[in-house]
């Protein structure tokens, strides 16, 4: 006996789908979005998704980066071409000009700016007057983004608080806000990261190089491996070794990019696509295990940073 | 009297492994349906951990957090206690989502609590699954909460029901005593009607704690000679539903980039939206709601790329051979099949909200892309969830109620009965000061 069996959509055009109906209520439903683009491998597939959603019109929201001054050079440039290709509009504000103003001051030169980058994205909304930000979250990442809601409400504080966030039913999405709150629309929450990887290979998108295998020089620091003598866009070379650290230059790959002091790579000699997709198929850690540095100081760290307003 | 239990004709086909469709690149979401007794993060750790998702680093974090709390082997239910907020408490208050892969299918599962103080939390999970898994422990059967979540998978809609009869080590792996409950479980089913509103129901023995049944058979129960749990995710079918159903197309966003500096798209607009359900293709006749007005599909696309045909919960964009003023919250339907907008519906609500229901007030209702203001009508009855009896209504709704309710519209919505279709027959209710979500409908025919 044969069963007729429905046609259905394959797993990765499912989540485009749900990505690009997510995408397009955001656009319905709030008046002044901007979706938050970093020139990451998340960001990246959300433009795809943008372009699928919107063209041949604009963009219904512009492109904003939240630059801590810590970011990889590779990727700083990657996220102008990108932006510049598209036609679309990027606003930068920096981490810099917040310390500049008194509103972020850091513990110590060195000190990660990654968590500080809050401060920074919450005047940013405050300037422009947004209502939403798009991101690339996904709830894979990390235990305390399981619960995330797709449209995830902050009150004017830029605060998540897990007790009180919108139930959220069917594909039924509630974007609505006040004048100063501002909701924060997740359209890949439910991709892995191999979702991820096999959209970008499906989809032939181009990636800042520092994704693929490079030589880099590196310590061992913390049970990890550790970027050092970093040079940024000014000139300023950062995270010099410490004395008796011994610095090798090894093949590694970043399997996500952020902040420079808190970013590691993972050794690598995937230097395409596809052999990207297998070493991630078969890779024994987590993507934050791996690479993030700042999440591991507790088990519940990520969550207290999203109370403080962390995207 | 009842009838001895019947095989359900579906739990039979279900039950042949070598019947089993594959499905390849497809994805399921399904929920699990049990309190925390039941071994229900057992089993969701369990899958996670021998489809191999969890990792090394995740696993010795949970080994640290087991020896921590004196436990010799790793418990598995670790990793899906979420929050530090709820693990202080012990418990989980919120629906979580996982994730899985076996390489031919991507699963989703949402992961509701189970006591009957999160009615609203199993409703939220239950609105997006095909599938629910519904825990029994085999010292206990068939329980209150047993009913209670079978009762809500069918008020959902959810059209495969797995029963999975858990901790069968604790009961010396007894064919009976698995008999014993699977014929109890059928005839509730039988009393809330659950295989006439066409859901189907298997079973499945199993113990979580030692892994009998769920990935692998194990070899302590050679009498069970049906499906794994994996085995029955595997082939469950992904579609939202096995009918036939009529086309819906409810426009999120309208593309005219008339601005553009390229002269071709001057004339340009598209429609852009999700199907909620059925088909379309080049050339279909198409009416728009609620005006009315009646075109024919000109092109259809996703992005600048052109397609011949869309199928159900693909987002795309569609243009029209007619210059017609379409805007946000309008349906694109098929001629032929054209709902009727109405002013007035009647639905059951699952009140969400910590704030009651006052029948004083004006809601709104998101349906679809649409919205609309909404005063309630009458409350006609509230159902006790446990033994779905129906009670008579007071004035007012408390969170986790469930209620049949009517409401006066201020705009025309295009529904359909909840019951053919769970897209265009579900609504959302708004509180407009707070702008939360307070309440989650379904339209009765």
């Amino acid at each position: 006996m044969t069963t007729l069996i429905k046609q259905t959509l394959s797993h990765l055009d499912w989540l485009e789908a749900e990505a690009i109906h997510i995408l397009r209520e955001v656009a319905g439903q709030c008046s002044n979005p901007v979706l938050l683009f970093s020139g990451g491998k998340d960001s990246l597939c959300i433009l795809r998704l943008a372009e699928k959603a919107f063209r041949p019109g604009r963009f219904p929201f512009p492109l904003m980066h939240i630059d801590t001054g810590h970011n990889y050079q590779e990727v700083v440039n990657f996220r102008d071409q990108r932006a510049a290709e598209l036609g679309e509009r990027l606003i930068v504000r920096s981490v810099e000009d917040s310390i500049k103003r008194g509103s972020v001051v850091l513990k110590s030169a060195d000190e990660s700016r990654n968590k500080h980058q809050s401060v920074t994205l919450l005047e940013a909304i405050e300037e422009f007057g947004f209502d939403c930000c798009i991101g690339g979250a996904r709830r894979d990442e990390e235990k305390a983004r399981a619960k995330e809601r797709i449209m995830s409400f902050r009150d004017e504080f830029g605060q998540w608080d897990p007790k009180n966030q919108r139930p959220e039913l069917w594909n039924l999405y509630n974007a609505r806000s006040h004048k100063g709150e501002n909701i924060r629309a997740f359209p890949i929450s439910n991709w892995t990261e191999m979702d991820v990887w096999q959209y970008i290979e499906r989809e032939q998108l181009e990636l800042p190089s520092i994704y693929f295998a490079h030589n880099r020089d590196v310590v061992m620091r913390n049970n990890g491996i550790f970027p050092v003598n970093v040079r940024l866009a000014s000139g300023e070379i950062i995270n010099e070794p410490k004395p008796g650290e011994e610095v090798q230059n090894i093949q590694v790959r970043f399997r996500t990019v952020g902040d420079i002091t808190c970013t590691a790579p993972v050794i690598s000699d995937a230097d395409t696509l596809s052999k990207i997709v297998l070493e991630t198929a078969t890779t024994t850690i987590t993507e934050r295990g791996a690479t993030r540095l700042d999440d591991q100081t507790s088990d519940a760290s990520m969550e207290q940073r999203k109370k403080e307003g962390y995207f | 009297m009842l009838d001895p239990p019947r095989e359900s004709l579906k739990s039979i086909e279900m039950s042949k492994i070598e019947n089993l469709p594959v499905h390849n690149d497809s994805l399921l979401r399904f929920m699990t349906c049990g309190s925390v007794d039941d071994g229900k993060s057992t089993l969701i750790g369990r899958l996670l951990f021998d489809t191999k998702t969890i990792l090394a680093d995740t696993l010795t974090q949970m080994e640290r957090t087991s020896h921590k709390r004196g436990l010799e082997a790793v418990d598995l239910s670790l990793l899906t206690d979420g929050l530090q907020a709820e693990r202080e408490q012990g418990i989980t208050i919120d629906v979580a989502y996982r994730y899985f892969s076996t390489g031919t299918r991507k699963y989703i599962i949402a992961d509701a609590p189970g006591h009957e103080q999160y009615t609203r939390n199993m409703v939220t999970a239950a609105s997006t699954a095909n599938l629910a898994i519904i825990l029994i422990d085999a010292r206990k059967g068939v329980l209150t909460q047993t009913r209670r979540h079978s009762y809500l998978a069918q008020l959902v809609g959810i059209p495969h029901i797995v029963v999975a009869i858990n901790k069968m080590d604790l009961v010396d792996y007894s064919q009976a005593e698995y008999e014993r409950i699977r014929a109890s479980y059928l005839e509730f089913a039988e009393q809330i009607g659950l295989q006439r509103t066409g859901h189907d129901i298997t079973f499945v023995p199993m113990s979580a704690l030692n892994g009998d049944m769920l990935v692998d058979r194990g070899a302590a129960m050679p009498w069970y000679k049906g499906p794994t749990m994996l085995e029955l995710l595997e082939s469950a079918p992904a579609a939202h539903s096995e009918r036939n159903e009529s086309f819906r197309f409810p426009v999120q966003f309208v593309c005219r980039p008339h601005a553009s500096d390229d002269h071709k798209l001057h004339d340009f607009r598209g429609f852009m939206g999700r199907i909620e359900s059925g088909e379309i293709a080049v050339g279909d006749e198409v009416t728009v709601l609620p005006s009315g007005l009646s075109s024919r599909v000109k092109a259809i696309q996703i992005g600048e790329e052109k397609i011949e045909r869309a199928i159900t919960e693909q987002s795309v964009t569609i243009l029209l051979t007619d210059e017609i003023d379409i805007s946000r919250g309008d349906m694109i339907v098929k001629k032929s099949e054209a709902p009727e907008p109405v002013k007035q519906i009647n639905a059951m609500v699952c009140w969400l909200s910590e704030t009651a229901l006052s029948p004083a007030r004006t809601y709104i209702i998101r349906h679809t892309t649409r919205e609309s203001k909404a005063k309630v009508g009458e409350i006609a009855y509230k159902i006790d969830v446990n033994t779905t009896e129906k009670l008579s209504a007071e004035g007012s709704l408390s969170m986790n109620d469930i209620a049949s309710i009517s409401f006066k519209l201020a705009q025309p919505l295009m529904v359909d009965a909840y019951s053919t279709n769970r897209a265009t027959g579900a609504f959302i209710v708004i509180d407009e000061s707070t702008n939360n979500t307070v309440g989650a409908g379904m339209i009765q025919a």
